[in-house]
């Protein structure tokens, strides 16, 4: 689904990514684990297709497509969902219009007409129920004054509603207490197919009992390090991230 | 011939015809054809006026005197009245006031026209204390003295509530090439009164119109005055708005501006505040693109302690299009405890687009807090990303911001279909749907 070959990545002439390899196929969770500053952050806005960074060299290959050239939401289109570390508040949008909006611009990329409004309504209620989201929740300002577990819980919502291929959860238990990040995680489960992927970025290892990834990068300083299976995050719990730093030297 | 030699020479024909036979006005007129004969249009070398020039919307072969024009029906006007609430109705055409398109009354209440209440008995102790006592000596305001004629009469009694919302609406209908029009409101309500109203100046046509209009609203001890100003005239039409509100002790005065359209707006709104404990609200929202100029030149006046006064305008430029905004706050050496805000927030959405964004603030009293901010940008660009990360195209999604950027002005909208009606034009301008709720 996801083939990442040799990506470089800087921002005002910053190198932060120096060479990252990835594979992700359907039905995989991968969880990208890593110290404050590795790069994690940028690799998801990289592939999401942020325009403060530049793409100096690799290749981002999303079912046998090469994105670089395409808008973050062309890319939205294809199928990539980006969950916002820090998800912005925007005052005067509803969560609803906001949905509408995102919803019928997925539909139009597609060649359809706007989703009818019984449709919408019905899906809306169906994914904010899954999220344990309230209906008048709904019809509040898009994150303005949300609580950091609203805030997340209204990105994973928004994932259900739109159904991408590959999700990218950046950060998503930051800010979260245990009930909140349960809520989301069971939300996240409940969307896994066969078909669609999560890749998870996440400073600690709390989240990855709750969502279990089938593979664990740990990315230090711009490169992947290390990888392996679900037993390296809680190796990473309990040594940290120093003891990788010699071996990539 | 110019405008100015050629309206002052026209002064006495209207006085002629028009004057009536009111003494005391006929004296306030004379004197302000003087001083209009004296201080004339403004000009760039004001510091007020520096950044708006006059001179393309002056050089119009204007005609000031429109016969009466009954050929508008409702149909044709319906669009531009919020008529999904009751309301009262103050419609004029080309300056004469029309009475089958209009809804007055004198239950408990006063909302009928100018030209009665300057030439009628029952009127006069009002009009005397009020009627040119508020608004300062301009040129502006002296050549629409001059020439008053009609216009919304509105007196809300002592603790009497206006039942609904009155609309003041001035058409014009192109019948004649050029236009000036200079309707002249006076609104009077008195102690613990309240009354909300919502004014709108309508060119039907694409002739040249230029309106210069004064407003005078006196609001007493306790008074509620909501005002509510809809600018979206179509671009051959200009507006002078001169609006200018004195209150006393706790009374709580709010203008709402909505500048969207128009060839040239200019809105002289100044408050005077002359008691204790008064609230006075500015707002607007300007969205405008092409080569259309809006101006918002406001003066709050705090004289005495312990008044508030929040002023909050928010500009979207496309094109060439440019703005102004000139926010002044007095606080004498007397308004102790002032609380003063000022914010005014800009977007540029093109490198043609300019504002020229001027706080002043004179404070003279030494225990007051006064706030101003004024910012000048584009869109934030993560909250760009944000949207588009989710499908949302990009000039979609800058729609969208600057919806959500405009409608916080919004809010303090008291009437909901009209802060409806706003919302849906502002949208429109905006190419976004928002009308979407659960």
């Amino acid at each position: 689904m996801l083939k990442i070959k040799n990506l470089h990545a800087s921002i005002d002439d910053k190198e932060i990514l120096k060479g990252i390899n990835l594979e992700i196929n359907p039905g995989e969770v991968h969880a990208i684990m890593g110290p404050n500053g590795s790069g994690k952050s940028t690799l998801s806005s990289v592939i999401a297709g942020k325009e403060d960074f530049d793409m100096t060299q690799g290749e981002i290959i999303f079912e046998g497509e090469e994105l670089s050239e395409l808008d973050p939401d062309e890319r939205a289109h294809k199928g990539i969902f980006l969950s916002f570390q820090y998800p912005i508040e925007i005052p005067g949008v509803s969560v609803t219009n906001f949905m509408r909006a995102a919803i019928n611009a997925h539909r139009k990329a597609n060649g359809q007409d706007d989703m009818p409004a019984n449709e919408m309504l019905k899906l809306i209620k169906e994914k904010s129920e899954l999220l344990e989201i309230d209906r008048k929740f709904l019809s509040r300002s898009l994150n303005e004054g949300f609580s950091g577990g609203e805030k997340k819980r209204n990105e994973i919502f928004q994932m259900a509603v739109l159904d991408p291929k590959l999700s990218i959860l950046d950060e998503t238990d930051s800010g979260l207490d245990i009930d909140a990040l349960k809520v989301v995680a069971k939300g996240v489960n409940k969307l896994r197919t066969k078909d669609n992927a999560v890749l998870l970025i996440t400073h600690y290892q709390r989240l990855l009992n709750y969502i279990q990834p089938d593979f664990v990068h740990v990315l230090v300083d711009g490169k992947i390090v290390k990888s392996g299976g679900k037993e390296l995050a809680l190796e990473l719990e309990e040594k940290g991230y120093d003891w990788l730093k010699p071996e990539q030297v | 011939m110019e405008l100015k030699d050629k309206l002052v020479s026209s002064f006495l024909a209207f006085e002629e015809e028009f004057g009536g036979e009111n003494d005391d006005l006929h004296n306030i007129r004379n004197q302000a054809i003087k001083d209009f004969d004296r201080i004339g249009f403004p000009g760039k070398k004001e510091e007020a006026w520096k950044y708006t020039s006059l001179n393309s919307v002056l050089k119009h072969d204007y005609s000031f005197f429109p016969k009466k024009d009954d050929s508008l029906e409702y149909r044709d006007i319906k669009d531009y009245l919020i008529d999904n609430i009751d309301t009262y109705d103050l419609v004029f055409v080309d300056g004469v006031y029309s009475s089958h398109l209009s809804q007055t009354t004198h239950d408990k209440i006063d909302v009928c026209l100018m030209s009665s209440a300057l030439n009628k008995s029952p009127y006069k102790a009002v009009v005397d204390k009020y009627f040119n006592k508020i608004a300062p000596k301009t040129g502006l305001n002296a050549l629409n003295t001059a020439f008053t004629r009609e216009g919304a009469y509105i007196h809300i009694q002592k603790n009497k509530m206006a039942d609904k919302p009155i609309q003041i609406i001035n058409f014009s209908t192109g019948k004649e090439s050029a236009m000036l029009l200079q309707p002249r409101n006076l609104i009077v309500v008195d102690e613990n009164a309240h009354v909300q109203i919502i004014e709108r100046h309508q060119s039907l046509t694409d002739s040249p119109v230029l309106t210069n209009a004064v407003t005078e609203i006196f609001a007493d001890k306790r008074a509620i005055v909501d005002y509510y100003k809809i600018q979206n005239d179509a671009t051959s039409a200009s507006l002078i708005d001169n609006t200018f509100i004195e209150q006393q002790s706790e009374s709580f005065c709010s203008v709402h501006t909505f500048s969207l359209g128009g060839k040239l707006t200019r809105n002289n709104l100044n408050f005077y505040q002359k008691g204790e404990h008064i609230d006075s609200t500015l707002k607007g929202v300007t969205l405008i693109e092409g080569k259309q100029h809006v101006d918002h030149n406001t003066l709050v006046h705090h004289i005495e302690p312990n008044c508030e006064s929040h002023q909050d305008y928010k500009g979207i430029f496309d094109g060439n299009s440019t703005g102004v905004f000139n926010g002044k706050v007095v606080v004498e050496k007397e308004a102790q405890k002032t609380n003063a805000y000022q914010s005014n927030n800009n977007v540029l959405l093109t490198d043609k687009a300019t504002i020229n964004s001027k706080p002043q603030l004179e404070i003279f009293a030494d225990d007051v807090k006064c706030s101003h901010g004024c910012t000048i940008g584009q869109l934030d660009e993560d909250a760009l990303f944000y949207l588009r990360s989710r499908g949302i195209p990009k000039r979609e999604a800058q729609g969208l911001m600057m919806y959500a950027f405009a409608n916080n002005v919004l809010e303090s909208v008291k009437i909901p279909e009209l802060k409806k009606r706003i919302n849906t034009l502002i949208a429109e301008k905006l190419d976004v749907e928002v009308g979407f709720s659960l």
